[in-house]
């Protein structure tokens, strides 16, 4: 109706909003409002623009921002209209203000005069329109400016006026708690305010209040529960119904009010059982609202004291939304379990093959619900098949964001519940390996220490055991064929899809080893001729490979050359004789003539190190002393004498840093002609850096700091392991500098002398380990998951669930299975019938009924008819423009239908239906408006003109 | 109820209002909106309205050709910290974009997408009745109109 008054916009505006409604493609709208952006540039200078003109002006800014391009040479202009005098400009003025500017910009500072002359004006609108602004514009150092009127306004005799106000309050308060804490009481007070609006408004920062102090809050359960109670009897204008349920998006407010107060507190929890319960019951399950409530109801239910009877409603409702074809409904239902499993984990069990569905369910919404709830039910009876299924669903995407949200997730549930060591080390492998580059790399740190570590006891032959298993599978990884390329191809989609976003991810392939490289090169190293079941020739062979394989990443050959070197080492120590395979030879000549500083140090130490006699080695490099605690004298006090000698020798004292960088000039000279590795070593000042040296070598380390900046979003990173970059930059530029702690941690201080090399890191993971002895590992006797191929689902079910009651530890098996079984054929039987009565039709689809046959038969195209009406001929690329709520109408009036047969709300899908007749005649009433208005549909069927339902 | 965005695309992915209760660039607007666009054509009709985006959830539902689509808080979801209330409740925000289609309805009169695209300012001033701060405060047809309609008066 508001459009039959005529559009009352120029022809320009009607083409430019008609030829970015038919463009076709991005660039194509791109060029439009590129021209658009120059014809406004010279038009909306121009002096005497009559102010219908420039609201129109104003309008076509918007669309220019909207559509993603930048309009800031109009903003001057907006700001200009909300000064003027008619309503309406004023209006579109403080909207096109707050949708260009952010509360910092500069020209706010002209907006807040405004914004103040309007709050006193006599015009109710005006001052809504100036309190809009100031929900969106004030900042905190303008919140004074206007503060005083917006509290007087709370008590403004128009109810549109103090809601506002209200909302113009709570954004002080969040933008800046401390500038309204002493006005926080008006709050309350308008909770009691005459009108529903604004009593409404009132509960958003009574919400936020609450959540941030609870108890100064606890005496108004009673207002509130009275509240709800009364609107939930309808004692509320009919206005505030939608679908016939009374104000459903105040019920629900209140209802998430409710579940904080009574969160552990019996007193005002036993206030509310009465109404939640009323209201669960007279819940209309038909409709979504109703539903939404219900949801409601049930996470409030499961966040107050519990009450065994309110319980038993909310569980049979989930059982409902469970059973429910409509996948929104399952979904509900999915996370409401998840809140009602924290009061009783059993209510999880009557759902498992419900839950198992939508597990399976192709729809990855559901399925990431599912995975959440497991998340919160897994147990140690249950945790081998919940995180096996997680990391086959990690396997399957490939959104990175998620992959590290599951990988984390897999991790932290499988240090909390292991039942076995060995199982841990399998997981964490299988982590590694599919999602190395997107786990805290302290993981890997964990795994190692849990290797080193043993079970904690004094069962060596365990620990051995649990050793020789980790040397096993790792020496099993690296034997698929040719591990970089195997990484690189299980990345692919990674790869492919993200390249884009990120180029540093190009380079994941590589990075998925290193996590994955660094536990494998240090497990090999120290334990992998522990059991003697591999010679050290062998072992030190395939360490070369590794290095070898990853020729151009100076990091991976550290990992590999320390680790040769410790096998070395033990091997001499254990008094054997020490051959070295040709191969490992000619790594260690070739690392000693390395560019990278680092590499060249480890290599020359192996040397040294394999020249020395057996029980110097077992001084140097002590077998599985992974876990000893070394001291470290951090101030070098033992040099002092030394120190003290020199000096009085007549040797210079000790410059810092800083104090050198003065006569950087000499040392900069000398430093010049000498060796090229060298040049990090004694360089003072920051010239630049010799691009071709770094770009070859740190390719890695920088893709690497990149991959981190984007991984610190979902986890704090500790630390950076890049030892090779690390010595390099020991004495070099600032930035490479940064990341040398890191490196310590990781693998010991490469410069140092060899014994200090895996001790320092072996300290490193004894300090970690003090906070990490609270996980508990249990035995290993733990029961295997019987998952087989038959009846697959029942397993996984029995497998899941099985375990969740108390006394699951006897009857897990067999009772698990049997109970499952049961489930089973009477939610078959269900599903069965329910089949029959009604096919499953989803009531949300109010799109293009063309998925569902039933939805097509009662389906009338509107078009159908529209080409009767119209001469086919001359129009037959006539502008239709369906109105969209009859076209959902429509199809709600079909899946209405369905579901009718249970509930007899036919009238309202009939109802719907009537709303057809001058739904064909308001589209072509307004196709002949848009007509007279000179905008006629290109020929070749225009979007927005386009038969959306053909 | 944390309402971080609520957007009108066409299934061309061509926005036809965008209200951001949070400020992004333009470039970041761009670049979500694209995203997010993507995400939700791809998903089919029997699929759930919601979908998960970085920080977000997104509900959706589809009219016509128009998809209306509302950005929330995405629940942050740990073992340790069972007790989560910031959750979104989708039926709830579902039902609310179906609201606001039904109050655009009332006004226009069988709205379709022109008429958003001519009356872009309307379009947002319903919504500025609707939602403030990124909270629900009106969902009464009456009281969220009844300022346009005296505007339309006195105009």
């Amino acid at each position: 109706m508001g459009s039959q008054g005529g559009f009352g916009q120029s022809k320009e505006f009607l083409d430019l909003v008609k030829s970015i409604g038919e463009s076709r493609s991005k660039a194509e709208e791109d060029r439009i409002v590129l021209r658009e952006i120059e014809t406004l540039r010279r038009r909306i200078t121009e002096p005497d623009i009559p102010k219908r003109k420039m609201k129109e002006y104003i309008i076509r800014l918007v669309y220019i921002e909207m559509l993603g391009h930048d309009a800031s040479f109009g903003y001057i202009h907006a700001v200009k209209m909300t000064h003027d005098d008619s309503l309406l400009l004023k209006r579109t003025g403080y909207l096109a203000v707050t949708l260009f500017l952010n509360e910092d910009h500069d020209l706010i500072i002209l907006i807040v005069n405004t914004i103040q002359k309007d709050l006193k004006s006599d015009n109710f609108l005006v001052v809504c329109a100036a309190l809009n602004a100031v929900c969106k514009l004030i900042n905190d150092e303008t919140i004074p400016a206007v503060l005083q009127q917006v509290v007087e306004l709370l008590y403004h005799p128009k109810e549109a006026v103090r809601k506002k106000a209200v909302m113009a309050l709570h954004r002080f308060y969040q933008r800046s708690p401390s500038s309204v804490t002493h006005l926080v009481t008006n709050f309350r007070k308008k909770l009691c305010d005459n009108d529903p609006g604004v009593m409404g408004a009132t509960l958003c920062p009574l919400f936020d209040l609450i959540m941030i102090d609870v108890n100064s809050h606890k005496d108004l359960v009673g207002s509130f529960v009275s509240i709800l109670k009364q609107v939930a009897e309808r004692r509320l204008p009919k206005s505030y119904d939608y679908h016939q349920t009374p104000a459903p998006f105040i019920q629900i407010k209140l209802l998430k009010i409710l579940a904080l107060l009574g969160s552990g507190d019996k007193q005002s929890s036993e206030q509310m059982y009465t109404i939640i319960g009323d209201i669960m019951r007279r819940s209309d399950t038909t409709s979504n609202i109703g539903n939404a409530i219900l949801y409601e109801c049930i996470c409030c239910v499961s966040s107050i004291h519990p009450s065994p009877k309110l319980f038993g409603a909310a569980a049979d409702a989930i059982a409902k939304l469970l059973k429910s074809d409509v996948h929104n409904l399952r979904y509900m239902g999915i996370d409401a379990l998840g809140r009602l499993i924290r009061i009783n984990p059993e209510v999880a069990e009557q759902h498992q093959l419900a839950v198992i569905d939508c597990l399976e369910d192709p729809d990855d919404t559901l399925k990431r619900k599912t995975f959440e709830l497991l998340y919160k039910m897994t147990k140690s009876s249950n945790v081998e098949v919940i995180v096996d299924r997680m990391i086959e669903y990690m396997i399957s995407i490939n959104d990175n964001h998620y992959k590290t949200e599951i990988a984390s997730r897999c991790v932290e549930l499988a240090e909390q519940f292991a039942p076995s060591n060995r199982w841990f080390i399998q997981t964490m492998n299988k982590v590694f390996q599919h999602a190395g580059d997107l786990v805290n790399p302290k993981v890997a740190h964990n795994l190692m220490r849990l290797i080193a570590e043993g079970f904690g006891e004094d069962d060596d032959t365990a620990d051995s055991q649990l050793r020789s298993s980790a040397v096993e599978s790792y020496l099993r990884i690296m034997g698929e064929p040719k591990l970089p390329s195997t990484f690189l191809q299980v990345n692919c989609p990674t790869l492919v899809s993200y390249a884009w976003s990120s180029p540093s991810i190009c380079m994941c392939g590589m990075l998925l080893c290193f996590c994955c490289i660094q536990v494998i090169c240090w497990v090999l190293g120290e334990y992998g001729t522990a059991d003697g079941k591999y010679s050290a020739s062998y072992i030190g062979g395939k360490l070369c490979d590794v290095a070898e394989a990853h020729s151009s990443d100076d990091t991976v050959k550290a990992y590999a050359v320390t680790a040769l070197m410790k096998v070395c080492s033990y091997e001499k120590a254990a008094g054997r004789k020490l051959d070295m395979l040709s191969e490992c030879q000619s790594l260690i000549e070739s690392l000693s003539a390395s560019h990278s500083t680092d590499l060249q140090q480890r290599a020359y130490e192996l040397k040294a190190i394999i020249s020395l006699d057996g029980i110097a080695m077992e001084n140097i490099m002590p077998l599985d002393a992974s876990c000893e605690d070394i001291e470290i004298d951090k101030s070098l006090s033992f040099l002092n004498s030394y120190v003290q000698k020199s000096l009085e020798e007549g040797a210079k004292p000790y410059l810092t840093e800083h104090e050198r960088s003065r006569t950087r000039n000499i040392s900069n000279f000398r430093n010049h002609d000498h060796h090229d590795a060298s040049t990090h070593s004694l360089r003072f000042e920051a010239y630049e850096v010799p691009k071709p040296v770094i770009s070859a070598r740190l390719p890695p380390t920088a893709s690497l700091t990149e991959l981190a900046a984007v991984r610190e979003q979902s986890y704090q990173r500790e630390v950076h392991r890049s030892p090779s970059v690390g010595s390099l930059s020991d004495k070099g530029s600032q930035e490479l500098r940064l990341r040398l702690d890191g490196v310590q941690k990781k693998w010991g201080r490469p410069t140092y002398s060899s014994a200090a090399s895996p001790s320092t890191s072996d300290s490193e993971s004894h300090t970690v380990n003090g906070t990490g002895k609270g996980k508990s590992f249990e035995p290993s006797s733990r029961r295997q998951p019987e998952v087989e191929i038959p009846e697959e689902k029942q397993k996984l079910a029995a497998s899941l669930f099985g375990g969740t009651t108390s006394k699951s530890e006897k009857k897990q098996s067999g009772g698990g299975i049997k109970g499952s079984k049961a489930t089973r054929s009477t939610a078959d039987q269900t599903r069965a019938t329910t089949a029959v009565v009604h096919p499953p039709v989803d009531l949300l689809d109010f799109g293009e009924p063309s998925g569902a046959a039933s939805g097509s038969s009662s389906t009338v195209d509107p078009f159908k008819q529209l080409e009767g009406l119209v001469d086919t001929n001359q129009y037959s690329n006539v502008s239709k423009d369906p109105d969209l709520l009859s076209l959902y109408s429509d199809a709600a009036s079909t899946s209405g239908q369905n579901q009718n047969q249970e509930t007899g709300n036919l009238s309202h899908g009939s109802g719907n239906r009537t709303t057809k007749g001058p739904n064909l005649k308001d589209a072509l009433g307004k196709d002949a408006l848009v007509r007279q208005m000179g905008v006629t549909p290109a020929t070749q069927n225009p979007n927005l003109f386009k038969d959306l339902l053909g | 109820m944390g309402i971080r965005f609520v957007l009108m695309v066409n299934k061309q992915g061509q926005t036809r209002l965008a209200q951001y209760y949070e400020y992004l660039t333009l470039e970041e607007r761009r670049a979500l909106e694209g995203e997010i666009v993507r995400k939700c054509l791809a998903r089919n009709e029997q699929q759930c309205s919601f979908v998960e985006h970085r920080t977000y959830k997104i509900v959706y539902r589809r009219y016509a050709s128009l998809f209306f689509l509302v950005g929330v808080d995405n629940e942050e979801v740990s073992r340790a910290h069972t007790f989560t209330i910031m959750c979104p409740n989708e039926l709830a925000i579902l039902e609310f974009i179906h609201l606001l289609v039904e109050t655009m309805d009332r006004h226009f009169g069988n709205v379709c997408e022109l008429d958003i695209m001519f009356h872009l300012e309307k379009a947002h001033f319903m919504l500025e009745e609707m939602v403030m701060n990124g909270c629900i405060v009106e969902t009464s047809k009456a009281n969220i109109l009844a300022p346009i309609q005296l505007m339309d008066k006195a105009s």
